[in-house]
């Protein structure tokens, strides 16, 4: 809760222009609060030279009131100002949840030229859309993207917030829940709404996959989560849906941070404290690898090798296999500590999470590590010389035997069909 | 310079087995070891101090058990090492957590650098490094795989999923490093001795050594709460093919145009 230490305040009214959300005003030469427009932000607790302002924040964390808190939303990533495959399926995602809860679903992108995102993320079921164009923030910054973000959540007030768990996904989503105190639950696979309370089920592998935990965040709003990348089912695009588009500005070169969303009648100020927005970290480059052209997610057919495959060349016939059918070469995490293949092939926990439409497990014993990454594949072929590796316990279809054998056949026969 | 590190210590998740019949997790005799990447976050906090001097401290917050992994840490080289140990700091999350590990490297003064690993093994989140960032007003560069320091400047490589980046920021920062920046030394066993012989190597600090709101700590003050765990399942039954090496093959192609999906 904001208090006004009234000895203290002398009128000077310098909070009342530095308050991004009109919740203080003079009266009788005392700034007074209004309570349902404060967010506690602490702007004006920085702004007043004479201390006459405090946070107590014991009493703010017990006695929250969350119902002013509705909607759903997702921030929405992209890259060269295309939007990630991750940012559709929260959105697809987004909608299922907020038609249970009967709100609206918006999402907010960030980026330099980003317009065209708008109607894709309406396509698949966002009811508003925040653009923040600025060529400044064309490539992901930790500091503008977190205090952009959590200006627009503090403004807008949203129940759910939901980040993709991509690299910089997981880089923002803590820094943003530090900012506005409240939880984030990692990598979530699957996302729920508890009817009872309209809470959110946030369910997500613990334990390098060995076990899954629901986690809920039931007193602190919103309540976010990163989700995994390929985990949640893209919807198809409609674009008959309409939807809202606010176009929101910051000032990123100005000491004074002033921030407004324009082609609106209603010109909104947002402001971010400019010492928190940290211009001062800056990219020197972006590197593209070569390897670029493992695109495990969106692969339908996948033919992942083991420590079965024996040595570094044994892959070539795992690779054979995976371009007669079209398909791109997986690894278990074995084989790339071993560094027989790289980092970009590896499927489970500290992989990718993919689901293609056939996965072909060869020589791979099945660690829970690498289940976690590849079960919910939709079918699922296990090539393995143990019959009692794990790795069958999760297959559809399995052959014990030897994958040296089995692989060069299945590779002629599909060679012949397709 | 500087440097503090944080670290946790984790069962080795490598080792966890499952009680099918329970659905639970069996925990006993699985081996507690420093989270892999908190070895590579204090590896590069002593290679930095023997090339620019200073001083590295590290700092856990666990139960009492947990000192193991700050003697394995002072038998890697750090300085320093503080447990944070208290009852009041059971169940805390992510967010409880950093608060706490913040409070705490406030207490021990001026820092130039903060190393944490990028995540742990047990919980994968990653997120208490950042947190632990956004709490000090810090910048932070995660998933580092290179380091190198200028003046009062870190330029740093930033792992991506399809290549990586390069970023420059200003000291004080916070970097979570990931598997691969380095390769992390043996712990000196002449610094074992060491720290279970002279007292006070390893600090315990509980609640009422260092300054925090009591009201921010634990379980009670995390906003996440675990709901519901259970141990996943496929709910299917697998179907072996059986024949000679070509019977199989056969079989197998015969299923997949099945379910036409060749």
């Amino acid at each position: 809760m904001l208090n006004v230490i009234e000895k203290k305040c002398t009128g000077c009214a310098v909070c009342i222009d530095k308050c991004p959300f009109d919740a203080l005003e003079m009266k009788n030469n005392i700034a007074v609060v209004d309570y349902n427009s404060c967010t506690m932000c602490g702007l004006c607790v920085k702004s007043c030279e004479y201390d006459a302002l405090e946070l107590n924040e014991e009493s703010s964390q017990s006695k929250k009131d969350n119902s002013n808190y509705s909607g759903v939303c997702v921030i929405a990533e992209q890259r060269d100002n295309v939007l990630m495959d991750v940012s559709l399926e929260l959105v697809s995602e987004g909608r299922k949840l907020a038609d249970q809860l009967d709100v609206k679903l918006s999402a907010v992108v960030l980026g330099s030229d980003i317009k065209d995102t708008a109607n894709e993320l309406i396509a698949h079921g966002a009811n508003q859309v925040y653009l923040v164009e600025d060529e400044k923030l064309k490539n992901y910054r930790t500091g503008p993207y977190t205090s952009i973000i959590t200006n627009i959540i503090n403004k807008f007030k949203p129940e759910i917030v939901l980040l993709g768990a991509t690299h910089n996904g997981r880089d923002l989503g803590p820094r943003i829940s530090a900012r506005i105190n409240t939880g984030l639950t990692a990598d979530c696979t699957e996302l729920a709404i508890e009817e009872k309370r309209g809470i959110l089920l946030q369910t997500r592998p613990a334990f390098g996959g060995n076990l899954m935990a629901t986690i809920v965040c039931p007193d602190h709003r919103p309540q976010m989560s990163t989700v995994r990348p390929g985990v949640m089912e893209k919807s198809e695009p409609d674009y008959s849906r309409t939807g809202g588009i606010k176009e929101c500005k910051f000032d990123l070169d100005s000491d004074e941070i002033d921030s407004e969303i324009v082609k609106k009648s209603k010109i909104i100020n947002l402001a971010p404290d400019s010492s928190e927005l940290d211009l001062y970290t800056e990219i020197k480059e972006i590197v593209k690898q070569a390897n670029k052209s493992v695109n495990l997610e969106k692969a339908d057919i996948i033919v992942s090798g083991g420590r079965g495959v024996g040595k570094p060349d044994g892959f070539s016939t795992i690779k054979e296999l995976a371009s007669a059918l079209n398909g791109e070469v997986g690894a278990s995490r074995a084989v790339v500590d071993e560094g027989w293949i790289e980092k970009g092939h590896q499927v489970g926990q500290t992989g990718k999470t993919v689901k293609p439409k056939v996965y072909i497990a060869c020589g791979i014993s099945g660690a829970i590590q690498h289940r976690a990454g590849m079960e919910n594949s939709d079918i699922i072929i296990a090539i393995n010389t143990d019959s009692e590796a794990p790795i069958f316990e999760v297959c559809d279809y399995g052959i014990v035997g030897d994958l040296h054998q089995i692989v060069p056949l299945l590779s002629e026969a599909f060679q012949a069909t397709v | 310079m500087k440097i503090v590190v944080c670290v946790k210590q984790v069962p080795d998740t490598n080792e966890v087995k499952i009680d099918e019949k329970k659905g639970t997790l069996i925990r006993e005799g699985v081996p507690s070891i420093i989270n892999p990447e908190d070895k590579i976050a204090i590896e590069e906090a002593v290679r930095l101090k023997e090339e620019f001097g200073g001083e590295v401290t590290v700092i856990s917050m666990g139960p009492p058990q947990a000192k193991d992994a700050l003697v394995e840490a002072y038998a890697m080289g750090a300085d320093k090492a503080i447990l944070l140990s208290d009852k009041a700091f059971a169940g805390s999350d992510t967010w409880a957590t950093a608060y706490t590990l913040s409070q705490a490297i406030k207490e021990t003064g001026q820092f130039d650098l903060i190393f944490c690993g990028r995540q742990a093994i047990d919980g994968d989140t990653a997120q208490v490094g950042p947190q632990v960032a956004e709490n000090l007003s810090i910048p932070q560069i995660t998933y580092v795989k290179g380091v190198d320091i200028e003046d009062d400047e870190i330029i740093a490589k930033r792992q991506l999923e399809d290549g990586y980046s390069v970023i420059k920021t200003k000291l004080p920062a916070l970097l979570t490093v990931i598997d691969g920046l380095n390769e992390p030394r043996y712990p000196s066993i002449k610094r074992i001795i060491d720290a279970y012989n002279k007292e006070d190597t390893i600090q315990t600090w509980t609640v009422e050594d260092f300054e925090v709101d009591k009201d921010k700590l634990g379980l009670d003050a995390s906003p996440t709460q675990v709901y519901d765990t259970f141990v996943p399942t496929r709910d299917h039954e697998p179907e072996i093919l059986e024949g000679d090496v070509e019977e199989k093959v056969e079989k197998l192609i015969k299923k997949l145009k099945e379910e036409k999906v060749v």
